[in-house]
Formats: structure tokens, C-alpha cells, sequence
């Protein structure tokens, strides 16, 4: 049935737009008189505004109005609290946006914004946790709808009865998101009709959230999200950005440009929760695993409960008989967290990788031979055998093109010059899941093919993905197809997010080419234009729940400066199964991106907070550091060929989050391997080498 | 951003009488550091006077072997130029250890030296600062302090000086020409800036108005011998978390003449002048300058995040001195 | 865009400044707030949305644009101090319906995947090769009296001004290292 499409290595098909600056994002489509909206963030923690006083503001040359909870369009409550914005005095934490500034041009906006005075009645704050705060409670569920917490056999009294036992705590900060593009959105109300160039992950669920708040029929928003500059999570749903510039665009009556300042998306859009995550593990001394514990404790705001799934992980990663894994956490006068890179895997996966290159040393079995030890073909939380699992070939491999067996395992063995070289390896896996979409092909008469689905490019590649799909399912080359994403007018479909876009499209690309094979006659062109379009819904539904997984193994070799304390990376590798690979080129380019993200969290990550302003203090990329060019000397990632006929119609698994799984530990590994010193908390900076035994 | 009226002076005279008669104006030069913090709305100037187009932009060598540097030569022109990098390798170092490509294409040699410091809460108008906004108070003090000072701080201002060149130049004994309306001058960069004090907000001895027009460095042969080191998380496009310039002059093993001077401990580019007292005249080697470096940090009071700056400081002070010597350092 | 449909009115003119300037080789007349940056005139006047606005800060590189041949932060200069310079954006790095050979490689070894930092880094790698060319030394390079030469720690470093999140930069490395090959 495959045309041959699937697989083979394609140049993105937005390639030319991109390298031209001619593909458009959502603050740049040319809008006939547009004004300019800029976002006054609340300057206190918690409280409610007393009085906002505009006179200045709005006697600022080109001002046009200032949009506050006491002037603002009003809002349905239904979508929750995290969007029910300028409604009510109330402030929940600090940057919380508060007004909007509307003026003729930017400059003015943005000064405008310098200008508006608010009074607030502020009281006490709570910002920061611990692992004692005293509104610790275990939630109903975890993100998106995992049990808070599982139990298998008896943890304590197998933890108590091993041989070997590792007990680690270990702390992540906040991250942030920071996709290039920040949270942007050109608003234009017509009629009653609502017309919004966004930034988002995903334009037919942002569509329903804005029809929802501004109670209005779907049909009446369009949101168009063509070119996406990132989202890494960030941009999973409608965010204030876009019902900002809605709420601002229908108070002046004319359209609106409102894009976020790099400052701003420090929190109030989402952001990965801190973490404290204590791992125990237990084993016989042959490295075998008898009883595994996560705790983890981490924090969402007053205003909207989101659990981060950070003990997850552990529940299908590896076997032991005795088993248990919570999450408690606390409301706290912060913005809601949310979904980041792989949320709950990312973080989880730093703790038991971490845990697990511990138990390495303490049964002093090699970390890449314990893990294989620890494979399982039965996923131990469901019970129920993997679709897939090539954890073991991924390490095997990985350890091959690594040069892994000639490592030697003693840390601080290998010193060359002023520095110390260590490496080390985590394991790796995200889970692979399909959601319902639809879709829409029609054939031309001319010999041509439209695809429309309104899938999401963020930078994934699924534009050119679907669209060799596409010509596998039509049978055809792919030059003759024409595809359209990023349109909320286009055929529903879900999110490009938890690595389950490509999964879920392309199955509805799959059986929408099917039922149009299915009338035309033997790929004859058709006289008129003949579409289909179809909705996996039901397909999905009918499909039996089985544990699904992408796997990887990360390889990481770094050199310590002895002298500085300075972490660079030497090298990485990462081996992977997903299933089929649709597209090589997009697919090495994410999991290299992922990889690198994770690096970053290793070494250079972190909000800085301080609690007396209940606010980072880093909030720019100036303070918050991300990896630059510099810190990449060499990131490779390979895949292994996975056939797996129990996933979805493609038979691919999603590769946008699994890069990013493990890869700090590995690098957090390969730092306790070139010094002895084990750093628990992220991120691993020189301050925490220098003038230590670590370098000594 | 308030606005503001843009004036290019035709020339040094006409700025410094701009200056002397609009009580909020400022200079415009690469603009890096002013345009950031005025979309921050830590500056809200009335007037801009670009000084972009003076002509201030050569290097000139001067007859006594020195070398004049005119205010707006960029800081890339400046690394790259044939003999900076020939008799003055420390001042190439810093300035290209320095921001990005992009950066040091814009910035000039007169702002690199009055940037302002990078205290996230100095970058941040709804936090107090006192050098931003004087009584305010100093919520570095006690808050988020890593990259802050270790000398010569004051319970008013723990910010540090965050230029690179200046470090350079600090060990170089360079001499900044100032034009103000009463004609030029001579501050020796020693004297350029102030400590914190009770007054942060007063970074440099300049008097409000003045323009910076040239840097001169005096000819320092040994100077052949010098190179900067930064330490920092990320390997490029970052600040110094420990940096330190140096000028090695030995007589065989033992050490004629050395100057070094560091970044990120204090207010200003740190001038070792007892580090340097403690191995001049004295044969080389890595314990001396340990000792020497633990000599000068003597004073210092760690904030609470940043004790990490003590050993960084001696360490890289090791290293580098080791280097000059032709000593790899084991 | 014709000359007079690209200037907008402002509401004060002892705050505002006519200028001329040539952007990818057209002569451009406008009258501007001060307050406008070259990254906003490009954007916002002249619908030249190539050059990005990723921080308004000069830390991130995706506004980078050459000005009179050299790379800088289009968000960080002002406008108003550019009277009778020349500019030139991602948009004019090549000819209508032509690619550079930077470009070309580019696209050709995935050096982008959201490409919202790419025109940045574009016109970063352009000038930062002239920049090799005429023999400047970075941060990497040993030898500051021997010629520049292009290795890839070279290249990093030089790259660094410009912040990619999707973290194509080996694949930028590697577009670069081409290019600089067959120049």
C-alpha cells in the first residue's frame, strides 16, 4: 500500500518561507487600522486592585484606552480561572495581567502601560515549596488524569528487607517555556465575528475556548495559526494572550495587535513546576530491582489545581514487586503551572535516572547493564504487556556508537589536562497515544490532491509529515498534493502537543485518503472535485487501551573544569524506537532539540526566586539562560527500526517529548562520574563545584 | 518608552552644551545598554544626543608607543585591531569574551564603560533598588545575589560593574578623556569609578553632562604578555561569574612586574593591587599566586549566594598567571 | 510598498524625526517617532516581518540585520540615529525567487524547525563570515595574530549571539560550515 512517500529524508515544505522571512506569524499580517496592545502586569502577590488610575495613561499620545476589570468586555467563567481575565479586582499572584493599554502605536502602548497607576490592598503571601509546607494535599488526579498515587505488593517491608538501597532526594526549579516567539495575537472583531492570527499549539480548541468566553457560536471565530514560533507546552491552549487581544479589540472596536514581552511569559503563561522528588530504591546485588518508590511534591496556584505527573514515569519504566509512587501538592500564591516539554516524564525521569545511576554504583553493576537487568516486556503499572518496547536494543546500540565498554566506572578516572571527563547514560520513554481528529482530502480535477486538517506546525515538521502520509495513502507523489494546517476552519483536530500529533493526524489523513481511493475510479482524475473527510473518533474509541511507549537511551560525556568548575558537553547520543519514522530530517531535528532542552535544564535552567516579592527575580534571556550555539559541541541522535502494527494507522509513535526524558540525568550522571560528587538539585552549576571536593 | 527629542550634535562642544542645558538628557551610543533599559523604564530620558557621528571613531598610536582609542570605536573594530591584538592581547580577550557578534558591532568603547550594572533588581522597576530609585532600598542584599559583589559592597548596593573591557583596561592603567563645558581632561580609569557607598546611584566621578571621548593606554611592553579569563555556565553570551585580566613581565623566574585585575567582585573593575605587591619581585610560582589572590580577597564578604567567588577567583588567578609564566598548570 | 503609504503620521513633531534610509537596497523615506526602533520600523512600517522580535532586549538575536554590512540587533537601534544608512534584512539576502547559497543550506540540512529565529540567524552567519574574512578573531580563537580559520568551535562561538529553542544548532553549524566551504 505505501507508495514509498513515509520514510524518506524531505526538506520541510515551508523551508523557502522560513529562510525568506516571508512565512507570516501571528503578529505580522498587514491589518488596516490595527492598534497596538500592551499588558500592564500587577505588581503585587496577592490582593485586589483598590483603584486604577488612567488619567495620565490615557493623556499619553496615542493612547486609545486602558481595558481593566472595571470597563472590560465581559467574560464567560466556563473556560476557568487561568483565562478569566480583567474581570474582577482580585490579583492571585504576582505579573497577574491586569489592564490593557491600547494605542495607536507600540511606542505608545508600551509607554501608556509605564503609565497606568494601581492601588492594591495586598496581603500576606505564600511562593515557595517545601517539603513541609503545610497545604500539602493529595489531589484527586494528576496531569492530565493519572491516579494521584499507586501501590503494588508491600514497598516498605521490601525496601526494608534488601540488600542494596538507595534513598535520594532531588529538586528541580521552575522552567520556563520560552519558545522564540512570544505569546502573540492579532484580534479583529467584524460583525460579531471574531478573526484571530494566534500563536498556539493547536487553533480548533483555542476556536472553542474564545466562541466560550466571548459567547458567541463557534462559527463565528476564526483562528488561523499558520507559522507557530514554538511552544514547547506553552501554547497548548487559548492563553491571555489571544483573550486579551479579543477582550482589548472589541473595547476600542477596532483590530488589535497584542504580543507579550519576553518579560511577561515568565510565569503568568505556565511554566514547569518546581519539584522535590524523593526516589528509594531497592535491590539484590545482582542489581535486580525488589521494591521502587517516587514521592514527589510539587505546586499549583490558588486559582486552578494542575498537578504535574512527575512520579509517572517510574510506574512503567522498570519491574520490581514492590512498588508505590505519590503526589502531594500545594496551592500557592504563584500562576498556574503547566505543561512544559514532556511534563511529569521530564522531571520524573531526572529523579529515577538519577536514582538508578545511584543503585548502579552502589551494586557496582554498569549503569547501562542495570537497566537491562531491570527491562520488562509487562508494563508493571497496567499489568498488561508493552505494544512495543525496545528499551534494551536503544541502550545496546546506544553504548555501541557511544564507546560505552571503554568506560571505566570509577569516577574521577579520567582527567586529561585541567579537566575531568565523565560520561553516563539514562533511560528514556514518553508515552504514545492517539486522540481523535478529522480530516478532509479532495481530488482535482487537474490530477491534484488538497489535504486539509488542522494539525499544527510549531516547528515539529508535521506540515511536511502529513503531507508524505498523504501521498502513501493516495498512492501518489507527493508533489501533487497541496496541504493546509494551522486553520480553525480547516477540519477539527487535536493539539500539537504530548506527542501525539503526528499519531493522531496522520490517522485521519490515512483514513480520509482511504474513503476518497474509495471513489474515484483506478486514480482516475475526476471530472469535478470529489473530497472526503472523516473522524477517527469512533476507530479511537473502539481501540483497546494498551501501554504504548517511545523509548530512548541517552549517552552524555562532559569535562569539568578544574579550575572554574565550568560544565561543558563533550558529547551526546541518543538511540530511540517510535515506531516509524515519517520524516528523517524533521524527526533527527526534534530529538536533537529535545536532547539539548534537557542539557539546558542540566546546566544552565532555572527561575530564581525570591520569596519576598513572591517573583523570579531572572526573567528575561539575558538572566534565564537557555543552551546557546556555544554549548552544543555535538548532539547526535539515532533511531532503531520498530514495526508496531497496535498503534494507529501510520504505526508511528510520537518523537517531540522523548528527547528531552533522561537527558538531564545523563548529564547530571556524567558530572558525579567525572568529579565523585553527586549535585541533587538542578541545575549543575559551577558555584556548586568550585572550592568543593569535587575538584580538589 | 517616553518620548523623547533626538539631537545629533555637530560637535563635542555642541553635545556637552546640550547636556549642560537639558537637565534629563543623555548620550546615545551603541545604544545597547540605554534603549534596553529604557524600554525597561529604568531611564526615561527627555533628549537623546547621538554621538554616533562624531568623530571619535579611530585608533590612533600614539608617538610614546601608547595607543588613543576614540569613544565610539566599536568594541568588535577594537578586538580586532591589528595592534591591540599585537601589544595588548588582554583587551582582544575582554572584549571578545564580551556579549555576542551582534553586540559588540554596536557597542563602543565610552558606553562599554558606563553601562550599567546588570542586578536583575537595578533591571526591574517594580523591585527595590537603590541605585535605580535611591531609599528605595537594596533587595539584592539579601535576595537573589550569585552574580553580586564580594568587595567593597556597601548595605546601600551589592551590584557589580559588568563590563569585561574595563578589566582590561583596569590593568592596562588606561586614561579616559573627558570633554564637559569646561574644556578636557585627564581620569585615570582607576579614578572613573566610585564605590557604592551610600550613593549608588553615582557610578562614575564624572560630573552629569560630561562626555567620554577617547581611551589612552600608555605603552606597556610587558603588556605582549596579558590575557583575560572568564569563567561563566554558559560557554559564550554571558556574564562573568569570575574573571580576571592580567600582564605577566618575569626576569627569568622571577616576576619584574604584574598586574592583575578582576570582574565581577565589586563595583568596579578590581584593580589586585596588593595581589600584585605580593608577587612582585618574588620568584613565580602557583602557591605565590594563591596567596597572593587569598591576600586580596582578604577583605571580602561573600553575600549569601556567591562564597563561590572566592576560590573561582583564586583559582582562575592560578591558572592564568601559570599560563603567562609558560607554566601549564597540572 | 510605495513611498507614502509607509509613513505614518505622529502626534507630536518635536518627537518625531524624518529620515532616509535603504533597506535591502530600496531608498526608503519615513517620519517617525524617536522612540522607534529599526526592528519595529522594518516590522510595523515597512512590513518587513522577516527580522524577529523574540526578546526587545538584544539577548535572544532573532532581530539581527546588517547595517552598512555589519550584524546587529535591529531592536536595540534606534530608527531615528540611521539617516542615510543601509540595511539589509533576510529579505534581501537574495534576489525575488532566488535562495543564497546560505539558504540553500539551511533548508537542506534542517537548520531551523519553528524558524522563528532563523532570519537572525541568517544575517548573523552572512556578516559573521565576512567577519572571518577580513580576519577577525573570536573567543575560541588561539592565535590572535594568525589568520582567522573557520573550525566548527569557531563557528559556535561566533553563532552564539543567536538563540535557537528548538535547538537546531548542529544543524546550523554544519549549514554554515558548507557555506563558508565553497565561498
Amino acid at each position: 500500500m505505501s507508495a514509498g512517500a513515509i520514510g524518506q529524508a524531505h526538506p520541510r515544505l515551508e523551508g523557502r518561507e522560513k529562510v525568506t522571512g516571508t512565512a507570516r506569524y501571528a503578529m505580522e499580517y498587514p491589518v488596516d487600522g490595527v492598534t497596538y496592545g500592551w499588558v500592564v502586569p500587577a505588581a503585587v502577590v496577592r490582593g485586589r486592585i483598590t483603584h486604577i488610575d488612567t488619567t495620565e495613561a490615557l493623556a499619553s499620545p496615542g493612547v486609545l484606552a486602558v481595558v481593566h476589570h472595571g470597563n472590560a468586555p465581559r467574560l464567560a467563567t466556563t473556560p476557568g480561572p487561568n483565562l478569566w481575565l480583567l474581570q474582577d479586582p482580585a490579583v492571585h499572584y504576582r505579573g497577574q495581567y491586569v489592564a490593557v493599554v491600547v494605542a495607536t502605536t507600540l511606542e505608545a502602548a508600551r509607554e501608556g502601560a509605564q503609565l497606568v497607576r494601581i492601588e492594591y490592598d495586598a496581603g500576606p503571601h505564600t511562593t515557595v515549596l517545601t517539603d513541609d509546607h503545610p497545604g500539602l494535599y493529595k489531589p484527586d488526579h494528576v496531569n492530565p488524569a493519572y491516579p494521584t498515587d499507586t501501590a503494588e505488593g508491600d514497598f516498605d517491608a521490601g525496601y526494608a528487607a534488601a540488600q542494596v538501597r538507595v534513598d535520594a532526594t532531588y529538586r528541580t526549579p521552575a522552567y520556563h517555556n520560552n519558545p522564540m516567539e512570544p505569546h502573540a495575537t492579532t484580534a479583529q472583531w467584524t460583525d460579531g465575528r471574531l478573526l484571530v492570527h494566534d500563536s498556539n499549539q493547536g487553533a480548533t480548541s483555542v476556536r472553542a475556548t474564545l466562541a466560550e468566553l466571548f459567547d458567541v457560536p463557534r462559527e463565528s471565530v476564526r483562528v488561523i495559526a499558520e507559522h507557530v514560533g514554538g511552544g514547547f507546552g506553552s501554547k497548548g491552549y487559548a492563553k491571555p494572550a489571544v483573550v486579551l487581544a479579543a477582550l482589548a479589540a472589541r473595547h476600542v472596536d477596532r483590530p488589535v495587535k497584542l504580543a507579550l514581552t519576553r518579560q511577561q511569559i515568565f510565569g503568568p503563561i505556565g511554566y514547569r513546576t518546581p519539584t522535590i522528588q524523593r526516589v528509594r530504591l531497592a535491590a539484590d546485588t545482582d542489581g535486580r530491582l525488589t521494591a521502587i518508590s517516587h514521592d514527589s511534591i510539587s505546586q499549583t496556584s490558588q486559582i486552578l489545581e494542575y498537578t504535574e505527573s512527575v512520579a509517572v514515569y517510574t510506574r512503567s519504566m522498570y519491574a520490581a514487586p514492590h512498588r508505590r509512587t505519590t503526589h502531594r501538592v500545594t496551592r500557592l500564591d504563584v500562576p498556574t503551572p503547566f505543561w512544559m516539554r514532556a511534563p511529569g516524564e521530564c522531571p520524573g525521569a531526572y529523579a529515577l535516572e538519577s536514582a538508578m545511576d545511584e543503585l548502579a554504583v552502589a551494586t557496582g553493576i554498569d549503569p547501562v547493564e542495570l537497566r537491562i537487568r531491570n527491562d520488562t516486556e509487562i508494563d508493571p503499572d497496567q499489568g498488561a504487556p508493552f505494544t512495543s518496547r525496545n528499551l534494551v536494543a536503544c541502550l545496546r546500540e546506544g553504548a555501541q556508537r557511544f564507546g560505552w565498554a571503554d568506560r571505566n566506572p570509577t569516577p574521577r578516572s579520567r582527567r586529561e589536562g585541567r579537566f575531568l571527563i565523565g560520561s553516563g547514560v539514562a533511560g528514556s520513554a514518553y508515552p504514545s497515544q492517539s486522540v481523535p481528529a478529522s480530516a478532509r482530502i479532495t481530488a482535482r480535477p487537474d490530477g491534484g490532491f488538497l489535504v486539509q486538517i488542522n494539525a499544527t506546525d510549531i516547528g515539529t515538521g508535521a506540515r511536511t509529515a502529513l503531507w508524505l502520509v498523504a501521498a502513501d495513502a493516495l498512492q501518489v507523489p507527493p508533489e501533487r498534493i497541496e496541504i493546509r494546517i494551522g486553520d480553525s476552519e480547516l477540519p477539527a483536530a487535536p493539539v500539537a502537543g504530548a506527542s501525539m500529533g503526528t499519531s493522531s493526524w496522520s490517522w485521519a489523513v490515512i483514513r480520509a485518503g482511504e474513503a476518497l481511493r474509495g471513489k474515484l475510479r483506478d486514480g482516475v482524475p475526476p471530472d469535478a472535485e470529489v473530497s472526503a473527510e472523516v473522524d477517527t473518533s469512533a476507530e479511537l474509541n473502539a481501540q483497546a487501551r494498551k501501554p504504548k511507549f517511545t523509548y530512548g537511551a541517552q549517552f552524555v560525556e562532559v569535562r569539568v573544569d578544574t579550575t572554574t568548575g565550568e560544565i561543558r558537553l563533550n558529547r551526546m547520543l541518543g538511540v530511540f524506537t517510535a515506531g516509524r519514522i515519517v520524516n528523517p530530517t524533521t524527526a533527527r531535528s526534534q530529538l536533537i532539540g529535545g536532547m539539548t532542552m534537557g542539557v539546558s535544564m542540566a546546566l544552565h535552567e532555572g527561575g530564581l526566586f525570591d520569596e519576598r516579592y513572591g517573583d523570579w527575580v531572572n526573567h528575561d534571556l539575558g538572566t534565564y539562560h537557555i543552551t546557546a550555539c556555544a554549548d552544543v559541541e555535538s548532539i547526535e541522535a539515532y533511531w532503531l527500526d520498530e514495526r508496531d502494527d497496535e498503534l494507529n494507522a501510520a504505526g508511528v509513535k510520537g518523537i517531540g517529548e522523548v528527547g528531552i526524558v533522561g537527558a538531564a540525568a545523563a548529564v547530571a550522571n556524567a558530572v558525579y562520574h567525572a568529579t565523585g560528587v553527586r549535585i541533587r538539585d538542578l541545575p549543575i552549576q559551577l558555584d556548586k563545584l568550585i572550592g568543593t571536593s569535587a575538584l580538589a | 518608552m517616553k518620548p523623547f527629542r533626538y539631537h545629533r550634535p555637530a560637535d563635542v562642544a555642541d553635545a556637552v552644551a546640550v547636556l549642560a542645558a537639558e537637565p534629563q538628557a543623555a548620550y546615545l551610543a551603541g545604544g545597547t545598554n540605554l534603549v534596553d533599559l529604557m524600554k525597561l523604564g529604568v531611564q526615561r530620558p527627555d533628549v537623546l544626543v547621538d554621538v554616533n557621528r562624531l568623530p571619535l571613531d579611530t585608533v590612533e598610536e600614539l608617538p610614546d608607543g601608547g595607543l588613543r582609542i576614540g569613544a565610539t570605536v566599536r568594541n568588535s573594530h577594537l578586538a580586532a585591531h591589528p595592534t591591540v591584538r599585537r601589544d595588548y592581547p588582554v583587551l582582544t580577550r575582554a572584549l571578545l569574551a564580551a556579549a555576542s557578534g551582534q553586540l559588540r558591532n554596536m557597542a563602543t568603547t565610552g558606553g562599554n564603560l558606563l553601562q550599567r550594572t546588570r542586578c536583575p533588581y537595578f533591571q526591574d522597576t517594580s523591585k527595590a533598588c537603590n541605585k535605580r530609585d535611591p531609599g528605595s532600598g537594596c533587595a539584592a542584599l539579601h535576595g537573589v545575589n550569585r552574580d553580586l559583589a564580594v568587595l567593597d559592597w556597601s548595605e546601600q548596593c551589592v551590584a557589580t560593574n559588568p563590563s569585561d573591557m574595563a578589566v582590561a583596561l583596569a590593568v592596562l592603567d588606561a586614561v579616559v578623556e573627558v570633554h564637559d563645558t569646561d574644556g578636557v581632561r585627564d581620569v585615570p580609569l582607576a579614578d572613573l569609578y566610585r564605590s557604592p557607598g551610600a550613593h549608588p546611584e553615582r557610578e562614575t566621578t564624572l560630573a552629569r553632562g560630561a562626555l567620554i571621548t577617547a581611551v589612552r593606554l600608555p605603552a606597556l611592553p610587558a603588556a605582549r604578555r596579558s590575557t583575560y579569563l572568564k569563567a561563566r555556565d554558559r560557554a559564550s553570551f554571558a556574564f562573568a561569574a569570575g574573571s580576571v585580566a592580567a600582564v605577566l613581565d618575569l626576569d627569568g623566574d622571577v616576576i619584574r612586574d604584574v598586574r592583575l585585575a578582576y570582574g565581577a567582585l565589586a563595583h568596579r573593575p578590581w584593580r589586585a593591587y596588593r595581589a600584585e605587591q605580593e608577587l612582585r619581585g618574588h620568584p613565580f610560582s602557583p602557591e605565590l599566586v594563591a596567596r597572593a589572590a587569598d591576600a586580596e580577597l582578604a577583605e571580602a564578604r561573600p553575600l549569601s549566594e556567591n562564597g563561590f567567588k572566592l576560590p573561582l577567583t583564586r583559582s582562575i588567578t592560578v591558572r592564568v598567571l601559570s599560563g603567562l609564566a609558560g607554566r601549564a598548570q597540572s | 510598498m510605495p513611498g507614502g503609504s509607509e509613513n505614518q503620521t505622529t502626534t507630536d513633531e518635536r518627537y518625531a524625526s524624518r529620515l532616509a534610509l535603504t533597506v535591502n537596497d530600496v531608498p526608503r523615506e519615513l517620519t517617525l517617532d524617536n522612540r522607534t526602533t529599526l526592528l519595529d520600523t522594518l516590522r510595523e512600517h515597512l512590513d518587513l516581518t522577516g527580522a524577529k522580535k523574540g526578546c526587545d532586549h538584544g539577548q535572544c538575536g532573532s532581530c539581527t540585520v546588517l547595517l552598512d554590512g555589519q550584524r546587529v540587533k535591529s531592536c536595540l537601534t534606534l530608527a531615528v540615529t540611521l539617516d542615510g544608512r543601509s540595511v539589509l534584512t533576510v529579505e534581501g539576502l537574495a534576489g525575488p525567487d532566488e535562495l543564497s547559497p546560505l539558504q540553500a543550506a539551511f533548508i537542506a540540512h534542517d537548520a531551523f524547525q519553528c524558524g522563528y529565529c532563523t532570519p537572525g540567524q541568517l544575517c548573523s552567519a552572512r556578516a559573521m563570515l565576512d567577519e572571518v574574512d577580513q580576519g577577525w578573531p573570536s573567543a575560541v580563537t588561539e592565535d590572535l595574530d594568525a589568520p582567522a580559520e573557520l573550525t566548527d568551535a569557531e563557528i559556535r562561538e561566533r553563532m552564539a549571539g543567536n538563540l535557537c529553542r528548538c535547538a537546531a544548532y548542529p544543524h546550523i553549524v554544519a549549514a554554515v560550515r558548507e557555506t563558508a566551504a565553497v565561498r
